[in-house]
């Protein structure tokens, strides 16, 4: 698998060339790589950056900065919301309650990713993974150990905060617990 | 409400088409469509076209395709329903047609996956689900999400590699045999279990590819569809169900629970028990985007019980002359997955099974002239399972 930066070099070597081919022939037109039908190489670029409003859940983020991690709760039906949102739909309010989670939990599957987006190929091949928490929700993230092959449905796991690297930004995990 | 029928279906070969861009490859199928069914653009009277695209440059496609294909002014819509957007398209067609609003409609699916690179489909497919949560912080693939069902089910039911190895070899024997398939090329367990690792559990071979596609059906009324064909294809039911978009919302990873609910939806409109669901159908198409979900679907559908359905792939029961032959044009594993196409290519599929028009190598023995489409959206994120049958009033008490 190569890595990002090799692609990030193919493609921009490729891009140059499509330029050059445009500027000799007059047409952004290549070759198919397998059938070599005749493409048009799109001359727009067009790149996505979402800004995504986080207000209402701001604290779950605040949280995270203090080694936290918030779920919100319905105090009038009892029910956890996580991932945590602001509106509960079961008694229509909007009065949720934060609550921190207490944190162990049990494995309920995972998986490894090995073909990885272009935008996470930066990371090494990283486990996914869902665990039950006691309180009854479940929590999707990354599972961290330095055991992957002990990793099975059944473990007990334990939620911790830790900075994702090499971006620096906080972000929740999954680890073994360590048998008490 | 009145009753709706496919009269014309068209289909183009599905695979890698850089020869064409997305409404050249709508039009394959249109063209078809109509000729089969004998009527011409100025006959229908609703145009609905799935498409989920992203990694093709049309943003409106339903116009796109309808200019092209000679339709406008038909009144027309997009619909995205992911991997189940061409089952969309075709209720849509078929409420028109019942509810009265349109004696004829047209439901196309079409997705021109290949105008991305690989890099960009993996990118984006991986936001299939709740992006936020998933996909912005743990970089989820496609295949990912299904892994955890694979894992979680293997687990339970002590189920092997192998076992998901058997479902690809049945569907690219099938495809071998469609000349509309994608991959033309039988495999053997053995190449299954040396392809390389996409998302543990899942290797490359077990995972449907990136398909460009295009499947179209005429639906007509009970009054024009007597007009049209001698035997017209009744959407005798149709159930509907959704699921939650975080994976981690989700109870258990044995099932789609959405599936089970418009299964539960179609079979009770037609008086069918659940558990016995295999007795009533000739031949069902059910959406194999991975060797595991085709296991999970024989479940869901009610064809075995929970647990067994590795045993059914395992023992070749849905190979044609078994329990229940299932995906015999080659499935999405190996027909290939064209996402919006997938859905009204099986009701292509169907239709031709039940006019018995398929070779005979693959094509199911007609008995009781019932069959069945289950056509999933994301990883459980849409169900949709559909009925199709050669008697309009079809029902079982």
């Amino acid at each position: 698998m190569s890595s990002k930066e090799e692609i990030e070099r193919m493609v921009n070597q490729w891009l140059r060339f499509v330029e050059e081919l445009m500027r000799n022939e007059g047409l952004p037109i290549v070759p198919d790589e397998k059938t070599g039908d005749p493409i048009w190489v799109d001359v727009r670029d067009m790149r996505f950056k979402y800004l995504i409003p986080v207000k209402r859940i701001k604290k779950f983020f605040d949280g995270l900065k203090e080694g936290k991690v918030y779920a919100t709760k319905c105090p009038v039906k009892g029910i956890y919301y996580f991932p945590p949102q602001a509106d509960c739909p079961a008694c229509m309010d909007e009065n949720v309650e934060w609550v921190e989670i207490k944190g162990e939990g049990e494995l309920i599957t995972f998986t490894k990713i090995f073909i990885k987006p272009f935008s996470f190929m930066h990371y090494p091949d990283y486990i996914v993974a869902i665990a039950r928490m006691d309180e009854g929700f479940n929590i999707l993230c990354w599972l961290s150990t330095d055991n992957p092959e002990e990793v099975k449905p059944g473990m007990r796991v334990k939620l911790v905060v830790k900075r994702r690297e090499p971006e620096g930004f906080f972000s929740y995990y999954l680890e073994p617990s360590t048998p008490s | 409400m009145g009753h709706a029928a496919i009269v014309g279906i068209g289909h183009s070969r599905f695979g890698r088409a850089p020869d064409k861009q997305l409404h050249e490859l709508a039009w394959q199928a249109i063209r078809q469509a109509l000729q089969d069914a004998g009527v011409t653009q100025r006959d229908i009277q609703f145009l609905v076209v799935g498409n989920a695209g992203g990694w093709s440059s049309e943003l409106l496609p339903a116009v796109v395709v309808g200019e092209y294909a000679g339709l406008t002014p038909v009144g027309s819509m997009r619909v995205e329903a992911a991997c189940a957007s061409g089952s969309a398209a075709l209720r849509a067609a078929a409420t028109a047609v019942e509810s009265g609003k349109a004696d004829i409609a047209l439901a196309v699916g079409v997705e021109k996956m290949t105008e991305s690179t690989t890099m960009q489909i993996v990118e984006m497919i991986g936001r299939a689900g709740s992006f936020f949560w998933e996909f912005e912080h743990f970089g989820l693939t496609f295949p990912g999400y299904y892994a955890m069902y694979a894992t979680a089910y293997m687990h339970e039911y002590r189920a092997k590699e192998e076992d998901l190895a058997a479902v690809a070899v049945k569907n690219h024997y099938y495809a071998s045999l469609n000349p509309y398939a994608h991959f033309q090329k039988q495999i053997t367990i053995e190449d299954v279990m040396k392809s390389r690792y996409v998302a543990w559990p899942l290797k490359l071979y077990d995972c449907s590819p990136q398909t460009d596609g295009a499947a179209a059906v005429v639906v007509a009324s009970e009054e024009m569809a007597k007009k049209l064909t001698d035997t017209p294809i009744w959407i005798r039911a149709q159930g509907v169900a959704t699921g939650t978009a975080n994976l981690s919302k989700r109870d258990n990873f044995l099932s789609l629970e959405p599936a089970v609910l418009a299964a539960e939806q179609a079979y009770k409109q037609v008086g069918i028990e659940r558990s016995q669901s295999y007795k009533y159908f000739d031949v069902a198409e059910v959406h194999d985007c991975f060797t595991i979900a085709e296991i999970i679907a024989y479940e869901d559908l009610g064809f075995v019980e929970r647990g067994q359905g590795y045993a059914l792939a395992r023992e070749g029961e849905t190979y044609k002359g078994g329990r229940i032959p299932v995906n015999l044009d080659g499935g999405l594993k190996a027909k290939g997955h064209p996402i919006a196409a997938t859905g009204v290519s099986m009701a292509v599929e169907l239709t031709k099974q039940l006019r018995q028009q398929n070779p005979e190598s693959r094509q199911a023995d007609i008995k009781k002239g019932l069959a069945v489409a289950h056509n999933i959206g994301g990883t459980g994120h849409y169900a949709y399972v559909t009925i199709f049958s050669l008697n309009k009033d079809v029902r079982f008490t």
